[in-house]
């Protein structure tokens, strides 16, 4: 990780501040006028493919933004996230087709389930370090993806959830309706977003920070690694299962390839995409990988080429995301006009 | 599950016979893929994720090289070769750019590597499937061994493959090249400095890694349907195999290409569906009890 380590990168490490609730406030109203801006997009742009980009992106930044929490934040490059996104879209859409119990509960139900699950695997894979963690975390995804395709009598096999996901309405929500369906997904992206901003600024994220830059270190002076790694790594999972669950009622299912690892694949092209050393990176990694991805399969059937140079041109042209280029950027600016 | 299958077979000599020759073919093509990207971590300190590309085109190679000539010998060649080849560009032009960087950067390299190499082969041999075909020289009656079954092609394959991994084996262990390449692998630095150009030996160590892939393609090209992005599986498979024999161990990619080779031909007797699944869950339980793999060192 000799990119992220401290002292190498370019920009000096931050000190939390002693009092974080100003900045609280701050994060609490660019939460509520995003918001704002997003529900009000309908009214100006009545497109339903808009609103269907934006549904899609609440799902995969959730995801990406999860990941990053790991990848960025702690320096643990999981090869395995997108397990979480394939259990949060089968636990729901599975709870929603066969008990019927209203939204709400399905959604906290899914992540009580994938918290389980969670520390579990989170209790093996976080002892390995570096590419065994990278690995161990591969092999839990395929073992998960290969018993839903295996288990066909619950879960379709690698047909998928088909049948469509019942969306009874509750407290006057109905998730039937796109535009419902649209502010639900804004909410939930918003509110995710926030949490994890929160963790992130928390002196816990700081932990993280450190134990990323200097693991050793780290546990000298007092701190549970082991355990440190595991919470974020259940957290992440939680985020990473939220995503899913938006996932699943928009298409209305669950596919197989929800499970897959070439999710957890996209999610860190999405982190570099966007950028790790800025929160809001891989939000901006995702709508860049969205655009592009629907771009580049309308204009050509060999989108792997594209996708590919356009990967080669972050990873050797660039040698970082695009915010943290952009940020990199700005402060070399705003450092030459002091001086 | 299928457990009265599983457990008929174990008391069935032809069963056994045939169920593990099919487990040696596919650990011994899986020893070949994985021995290549265990050297290439050992020296370079990089994970290949691009390795199956290479094994798909030495595939793809045998193929057309086969169809052009009709010679077998020279569809294996120009399988290995080619993608000795391919793995040299492969690695001056890109990977080097990365050593020693961000393991996130290198796997970024690979992964827009395999999405690449997957079209270019769509785009020269076309999305359908492909074989090649057995070649005439083994279009032969399989032989019985206790009333199993065993085609004389799958003696060749476990042949080559063994005296591959002997050659390989003893050329890393006795050579001068072997050794040079091993201290590279310690200590790069006074490598350098004692006069060795280094980028030559990583260079041909990609090569010589991306030839063994390429070779294990082309022997399984006239057993396995060819298609673009078949590499991937065999990727995933030869990455189960070096994590559970030890990153950087030749022996420990051995042995576990025979483990995991054995575990998919008996797990799809007793567990057709979820043979992949148990493969997952041999590596988690390795994992679990021995961090670093059967034959891997922990490095600090």
């Amino acid at each position: 990780m000799t990119e992220l380590q401290a002292g190498q990168g370019a920009q000096p490490l931050e000190v939390p501040r002693i009092d974080a609730r100003p900045q609280r406030y701050r994060d609490v109203l660019i939460a509520l006028a995003a918001f704002v801006l997003l529900a009000l997009l309908p009214m100006v742009f009545g497109s339903k493919q808009l609103l269907d980009f934006v549904i899609r992106c609440a799902a995969y930044g959730l995801f990406a933004t999860s990941l990053n929490l790991l990848v960025g934040y702690t320096g643990l490059i999981s090869f395995g996230h997108g397990m979480f996104f394939g259990l949060g879209a089968y636990g729901f859409g599975l709870m929603m087709q066969k008990t019927g119990v209203p939204i709400p509960v399905a959604f906290v139900a899914t992540l009580a389930m994938t918290f389980v699950v969670a520390v579990v695997i989170g209790a093996i894979c976080v002892r390995l370090r570096e590419i065994y963690f990278a690995f161990v975390t591969l092999a839990f995804q395929m073992l998960i993806h290969s018993t839903i395709l295996s288990w066909q009598s619950l879960t379709g096999g690698d047909q998928g959830l088909r049948g469509g996901i019942p969306r009874p309405p509750f407290l006057g929500i109905d998730l039937s309706n796109h535009l419902h369906l649209y502010i639900t997904s804004c909410a939930l992206l918003v509110i995710g977003l926030f949490l994890m901003r929160q963790i992130a600024q928390s002196p816990f994220g700081y932990t993280l920070r450190m134990i990323r830059d200097n693991a050793t270190r780290a546990s000298f002076i007092g701190i549970d690694v082991w355990r440190a790694k595991l919470v974020i790594f259940v957290l992440a999972a939680l985020f990473a299962a939220t995503g899913g669950i938006i996932m699943a009622l928009f298409v209305s299912g669950a596919y197989p390839e929800f499970a897959y690892w070439t999710i957890s694949g996209e999610g860190i092209f999405i982190n570099m995409l966007g950028g790790v050393t800025t929160f809001l990176g891989p939000m901006v990694g995702t709508v860049l990988l969205l655009i592009l991805n629907d771009t580049v399969t309308r204009l050509t059937e060999y989108h792997g080429i594209v996708l590919g140079i356009v990967i080669l041109f972050f990873a050797i042209g660039l040698r970082k995301g695009l915010m943290d280029f952009v940020v990199e950027w700005y402060g070399h600016r705003r450092g030459e006009g002091r001086g | 599950m299928d457990l009265d299958a599983l457990a008929s077979c174990l008391t069935s000599p032809a069963c056994l016979v045939t169920q593990t020759t099919s487990g040696l073919i596919i650990g011994m093509l899986l020893f070949l893929v994985a021995v290549g990207l265990t050297l290439i971590f050992g020296v370079l300190k990089v994970v290949n994720f691009s390795h199956g590309a290479f094994y798909m085109f030495g595939a793809y190679f045998a193929m057309t090289a086969y169809q052009l000539t009709g010679s077998f010998a020279l569809a294996i060649l120009s399988g290995a070769v080619g993608t000795a080849l391919l793995g040299l560009i492969f690695e001056r032009a890109f990977m080097s750019r990365v050593y020693g960087r961000d393991v996130l950067m290198q796997l970024l390299v690979c992964y827009a590597f395999v999405l690449i190499f997957d079209d270019v082969v769509r785009m020269i041999w076309g999305p359908e499937f492909r074989s090649m075909g057995m070649p005439a020289a083994f279009q032969v009656p399989p032989l019985f061994i206790a009333g199993g079954v065993v085609p004389p092609y799958y003696l060749l394959l476990i042949g080559v493959a063994l005296v591959a991994a002997v050659v390989l084996g003893l050329g890393l262990a006795r050579s001068r090249i072997g050794k040079v390449i091993r201290a590279a692998a310690h200590n790069p630095g006074m490598v350098s400095a004692l006069g060795i150009n280094t980028g030559l030996i990583y260079g041909g160590v990609f090569a010589l890694g991306g030839m063994l892939a390429g070779l294990a393609g082309a022997l399984a090209a006239p057993v396995r349907s060819l298609t673009p992005g078949m590499g991937f599986s065999v990727l995933i498979e030869s990455f189960i195999v070096t994590v559970i024999g030890g990153m950087g161990s030749i022996l420990g990619a051995l042995i576990g290409a025979l483990l995991i080779g054995l575990i998919r031909s008996f797990g799809s007797l007793g567990f057709p569906l979820f043979t992949e699944g148990l493969m997952y869950l041999f590596m988690v339980i390795v994992l679990v009890s021995r961090p670093t793999g059967l034959f891997g060192k922990e490095v600090a």
